[in-house]
């Protein structure tokens, strides 16, 4: 694509979240209550999209943050790797509303960041033995079992950035950074809210 | 060995149990303590003795902050407000579980449900119960060098935890090292578990007859 050095910085959550259309797979920042991109989850509900696919770790806490996507009833699957006290995905999940798939934590991220970096699967020690190695390929290699995953990319990445630039260069604080970085580089585009509230930073992260 | 009948058994504490857990980390170790019960395990290491991992991405974890000094945005994987060490360092996902998965955690402390005695751990899912889900539990037991596992050692209901096969869902197959609990520190010996050590006036027998394999 030609032309992608321009200014990123949107002036509006509804501008930035204008790519956001009805069934995309949506990558969401933020570890518990930290590193959550508040503006632009708010902003998803607004835009009235709907059969959403949201892959967060958490997918919500203590009724806040995704949450919200929840009670709007525009999700249709959820990809996380812990629900814990998230008593609203506990409930949709055993009426059936939404499609809920559990990954390992270290697999969601790295699932996200071969997606990332152009590697459609790889082996993984962890869950051999397992639930989780259910209906996967299995491989012993040097003595070891592990179990083929496979990359999951995103058509939108949702994160909160300490502080953004123009160029779509991002600054995250402490450990707000750990799942927002990894999450934009599977993402078609990653769309960034600063904790400047005036500052948008849309920014495309294709290769 | 054999104790009078009239010797008090007097179970460890949690706070017992943390202090004997952390007498297993070197110094200079990359730990990882699980959430809840190995999480008091920090209160009884010096600051700085070993480098506290934290899986969303923080190495040189330090003691929680006073109050006025939290920052929201430094938290462990507890969700619970914490500090960083100097030298310390924050990362993301990907590389933190790149550190535990690549065995380059030299420990993780995590709580259990039950152990098997070939070092089975279960610590994620209660069968027929709500699924809580799987957070970093199978990426530590399958990633750190080693795994200590810290539990009381029956469940209310009187039940075994320490077990010849486990029967709640697995987290990881044949992982730990060593259980700590109420009654003592155990080893998971293949057919059984060694006694490593028990708490005071908790006897062989007593403890036997609260361990669903043989104690050796």
């Amino acid at each position: 694509m030609i032309g992608r050095h321009r200014d990123k910085v949107i002036a509006s959550v509804a501008e930035a979240l204008a790519p956001v259309t009805d069934g995309m797979t949506i990558l969401v920042g933020g570890f518990g209550l930290s590193g959550n991109p508040e503006a632009l989850i708010r902003g998803v509900i607004e835009r009235g999209v709907r059969d959403l696919t949201l892959v967060s770790n958490n997918a919500g806490n203590l009724g806040k943050g995704l949450a919200q996507w929840l009670r709007a009833g525009i999700l249709r699957k959820v990809i996380c790797s812990y629900i814990g006290g998230n008593d609203e995905l506990h409930t949709r999940r055993a009426s059936g509303e939404i499609a809920v798939e559990i990954n390992p934590q270290g697999t969601l991220v790295e699932r996200m960041r071969a997606a990332g970096a152009g590697i459609p699967a790889f082996y993984t020690p962890t869950g051999v033995g397992t639930v989780v190695e259910h209906g996967k390929e299995t491989k012993e290699i040097d003595g070891r079992r592990y179990v083929l995953e496979r990359a999951l990319p995103g058509d939108i990445a949702l994160v909160r950035a300490h502080v953004a630039d123009r160029f779509g260069n991002l600054r995250f604080w402490r450990t707000a950074r750990s799942i927002p970085t990894t999450f934009t580089s599977p993402a078609s585009t990653s769309t960034a809210s600063s904790t400047s509230p005036s500052t948008r930073t849309r920014s495309s992260s294709a290769p | 060995m054999s104790s009078s009948p009239s010797t008090p058994v007097i179970p460890w504490s949690s706070e017992d149990m943390a202090r004997r857990a952390a007498r297993e980390i070197p110094a200079g170790a990359v730990v990882n303590l699980g959430i809840g019960l190995p999480t008091q395990v920090a209160d009884y290491l010096p600051v700085g003795h070993a480098w506290l991992h934290s899986e969303n991405g923080l190495l040189g974890m330090g003691p929680f902050p006073f109050e006025g000094d939290e920052d929201p945005n430094l938290i462990n994987a507890g969700k619970q407000t914490v500090t960083i060490l100097p030298g310390g360092s924050t990362f993301d996902s990907a590389a933190s579980f790149a550190m535990i998965r690549g065995g380059h955690v030299d420990l993780a402390i995590l709580g259990a449900m039950q152990v098997s005695a070939t070092g089975d751990l279960a610590n994620w899912a209660v069968p027929g119960g709500k699924v809580m889900g799987i957070g970093g539990a199978m990426d530590l037991a399958s990633g750190c060098r080693h795994v200590i596992a810290m539990m009381q050692h029956v469940t209310k209901k009187q039940e075994h935890k320490l077990v010849s096969a486990c029967d709640y869902p697995l987290t990881a197959a044949r992982v730990v090292s060593l259980v700590i609990t109420d009654l003592g520190v155990f080893e998971p010996s293949g057919d059984g578990f060694r006694v490593v050590e028990l708490a005071p006036g908790v006897t062989r027998d007593y403890a036997q007859a609260r361990t669903g394999a043989p104690l050796g």
